[in-house]
């Protein structure tokens, strides 16, 4: 009876930010000419799309069928990993409609779940949610994939190394060493890791594009870390099996930004600008060139910000803590960015924006976290630890 | 590689390529304008996503042009406008597109509807009922901003969040006073049962126990008399609810509404039959007190529903109190006389004080088992 509660959460939104949202746009106009291109869309006859349509009938056929909504959403977060568009994520758990928020839902449904949740870097609930589907279930080798992946994202390596060793016999050897080389690479064993990755690489010499291009990016970013050249070969290697291998690409460019090679940056990224990690490497490869266009490419990652805190979004704050920080000289705003984001994922770049932001503001507490991780860890990252001297604290 | 499911390796590359590369998700801006009964609207829906939901690239060559666009426009009003209620729900204001245009966001183009709502009267307080996309994309949002007189809100819509109210008239101190007084004086005049419970205590008012065998009651020897009985039995009753309303209002103490409910039904059963047997007489102004104490529970509920502004909750509260006890006078005021006229008349005595209660008793023993077992027998 009586009215609804007036406006629960909903009001807390700062009305500035919206209002800049919409302001930020031109006006809106009449196009003059019919055949004006107004949008453009991925290619549609890409396998990818053409698996979706195939799925999208089956599903529609078979409503609260749980094998053909899970293919279904798995299409669909394929998808939004390849392109890079989180429109794919709502639409993979909106076919889970059925089973979404029932607890006890079947365990493909559970498995299915946790991976949109954690894309949503909701990493606590897609962990309670693989939890309950191996303790179900416990030889299930994605849940239990997915959920060292998760733990090792969120810096607990003790239970993710646990996780990868539950897989052994149960899953080709190359995903058993790809999950253990994940932990012991960022936990001191840089070079074992390094070392057994290329040997399972060897060991298959017919292995799809896909898994070839993660291998290769996995090794580039351990060489990475380590200020080993050889890096550029493993990125390069990675992008000639897939060319739009996204996280790739942003990889490289950091090694590129890293050696002062921004020029080479910019054909990497150009076409990608509607991923924002990677416009924000492109708009720091424009910055370092003195490009005009480095202007343009602020203020559309600035928009997107805006927007993307509008709508009451976290998700984004180790690449929010990056912009303010080296584009829009916010180092103070970054540091609050990567200390909130630091407190949900801990992967070796959450740590190097929180060295590069605690470094900028001469925040030696922050610095102090970060020196406490990598004794705590091993980690092997001599960037960071530069960032994080003590001596150094405040100089710039 | 043999026997490797290839999907799974997929899942292992792609979870293991962290999280964060996404690019912007699916939002679209709904801008209210509020001006009397006439709304202007505006509404920027990503292209991307009315091609998702419509099918926007009919020679799917991967470019959504102006001419595709265009011929979509009628289908692209009618699935908007039907996923959005502006206005109370059982009548809706009457929302009709004006034209359609196209603007650049930061994550690309959208589809910019002008649309104008005409409602039924000028909203006090507007519900906007939100339903775009939900069903294709749960982690859609709309965002709006909504102006009225100059003063501008934000809220979010979301598959979680789908109907929000926004107070749209800022009134005065004194204008939050007399709507809630009005709605105290309302409450205690539509509110039956604290009528029936009052009228109850003071039917017997104008009476004495009579001495003489045989009859149960004598007329009161003066209206001062009878004035000062009533005068308690009321008194006792403001205060007593009074109390509670406040402690309940105030978020101090709270009962589960469907035991106050029936505690009430059931205050006006007792207070009925007791002029029908009569056992207490004098100590009257005591069930007042006592019930009364329930009965500020329900006054609370009522208050809860109308929502309380938080930046004069006081206010409101005194407000809602004083138009409770002065709808409570006025029907005192008619009663009283009247009764004390009547006193003598076998009518009052037999007819409305007995009669009456009976039939009070029994409506209230209806409200009793409605209310305590939560069925319904009466609309």
């Amino acid at each position: 009876m009586g009215r609804t509660a007036l406006t629960a959460h909903a009001m807390i939104v700062a009305i500035g930010t919206l209002a800049s949202v919409v302001a930020a746009t031109a006006a809106p106009y009449v196009p003059a000419d019919d055949a004006k291109v107004l949008e453009r869309l991925p290619d549609r006859q890409a396998p990818q799309y053409r698996d979706l349509k195939r799925l999208q009938a089956a599903a529609a056929a078979a409503p609260n069928d749980v094998r053909a909504a899970t293919a279904l959403a798995y299409a669909h977060y394929r998808i939004s990993r390849i392109e890079g568009d989180p429109r794919f994520l709502g639409y993979a758990q909106a076919a889970l409609t059925p089973w979404w928020r029932d607890p006890e839902a079947p365990t493909a449904v559970l498995v299915m779940r946790a991976t949109i949740l954690q894309s949503n870097h909701e990493f606590l609930r897609a962990r309670s949610d693989l939890d309950k589907a191996i303790a179900r279930e416990p030889r299930n080798v994605r849940a239990i994939l997915l959920r060292a992946t998760v733990l090792t994202v969120e810096g607990k390596y003790d239970e993710a190394r646990l996780d990868c060793g539950r897989l052994q016999g149960l899953t080709p050897e190359i995903n058993v060493v790809a999950c253990l080389a994940s932990v012991d690479s960022v936990t001191g064993k840089a070079q074992p890791a390094r070392a057994a990755l290329v040997r399972s690489l060897a060991a298959m010499p017919d292995a799809t594009p896909d898994a070839r291009a993660w291998i290769e990016s996995l090794l580039g970013e351990i060489a990475q870390r380590q200020g080993d050249p050889t890096a550029e070969a493993h990125f390069r290697a990675a992008l000639a099996a897939d060319s739009r291998d996204l996280y790739t690409l942003g990889a490289y460019a950091d090694w590129l930004l890293d050696g002062n090679r921004a020029a080479d940056v910019i054909p990497l990224l150009q076409g990608e600008q509607r991923v924002d990690a990677l416009l924000i490497r492109l708009a720091l490869a424009q910055k370092a060139l003195q490009r005009p266009e480095a202007e343009s490419s602020v203020a559309t990652l600035r928009a997107r910000f805006d927007a993307s805190r509008a709508r009451g979004d976290t998700v984004h704050r180790r690449e929010e803590a990056r912009f303010q920080l080296a584009l829009d000289g916010n180092p103070k705003a970054a540091l609050r960015l990567a200390l909130e984001n630091w407190n949900v994922q801990r992967e070796p770049a959450d740590l190097r924006i929180l060295a590069e932001a605690a470094r900028a503001t001469g925040d030696s507490r922050a610095q102090e976290t970060v020196r406490e991780w990598l004794t705590a860890t091993g980690l092997e990252y001599p960037a960071v630890e530069a960032l994080a001297k003590p001596d150094r604290a405040g100089a710039r | 590689m043999k026997g490797l499911p290839a999907a799974l390796l997929m899942v292992v590359a792609m979870v293991l390529h962290g999280a964060a590369l996404a690019h912007k998700p699916s939002d679209s801006y709904l801008t209210l304008d509020v001006d009397d009964d006439r709304i202007e609207g505006r509404w920027d829906i990503a292209l991307r996503d009315l091609d998702f939901a419509l099918g926007l690239d009919v020679n799917q060559d991967g470019a959504i042009t102006w001419g595709e666009l265009k011929a979509k426009h009628a289908e692209i009003a009618g699935y908007a406008l039907s996923r959005l209620t502006l206005g109370p729900p059982q009548s809706p204001c009457v929302t009709v597109v004006r034209e359609q245009l196209v603007d650049d966001h930061s994550d690309g183009a959208y589809a910019v509807l002008r649309f104008t709502a005409t409602c039924a009267a000028a909203p006090k307080v507007l519900t906007v009922g939100y339903r775009l996309f939900f069903e294709l994309d749960p982690q859609h949002r709309g965002l709006l901003n909504l102006s009225s007189r100059g003063v501008t809100r934000a809220g979010i819509l979301s598959v979680d969040a789908p109907v929000q109210q926004f107070v749209l008239a800022e009134l005065s101190l004194r204008e939050q006073f007399a709507d809630y007084l009005k709605e105290g004086v309302l409450h205690i005049w539509t509110g039956f049962d604290h009528i029936l419970f009052l009228l109850s205590l003071l039917l017997p008012a104008v009476l004495v126990r009579s001495t003489a065998s045989g009859e149960a009651w004598a007329s009161a020897p003066s209206f001062k008399a009878a004035f000062w009985d009533v005068f308690k039995v009321v008194t006792a009753f403001t205060l007593a609810h009074s109390i509670t309303l406040s402690l309940a209002a105030l978020g101090v103490v709270s009962l589960p509404s469907r035991l106050v409910e029936s505690a009430i039904a059931a205050s006006v059963v007792l207070a009925a039959l007791n002029n029908v047997r009569p056992i207490v007489y004098a100590g009257r102004w005591i069930i007042a007190f006592c019930f009364g104490l329930i009965h500020g529970f329900g006054f609370a509920s009522v208050l809860a529903d109308l929502g309380l502004p938080q930046k004069s909750l006081l206010l409101a509260l005194v407000a809602f109190n004083v138009g409770v006890e002065l709808g409570q006078l006025a029907i005192v005021a008619v009663f009283l006389p009247c009764a004390f006229a009547l006193r003598k008349t076998l009518l009052y005595r037999r007819g409305v004080l007995v009669g009456g209660s009976l039939a009070v008793a029994a409506i209230a023993t209806f409200w009793l088992i409605e209310r305590a077992f939560d069925v319904k027998f009466m609309r």
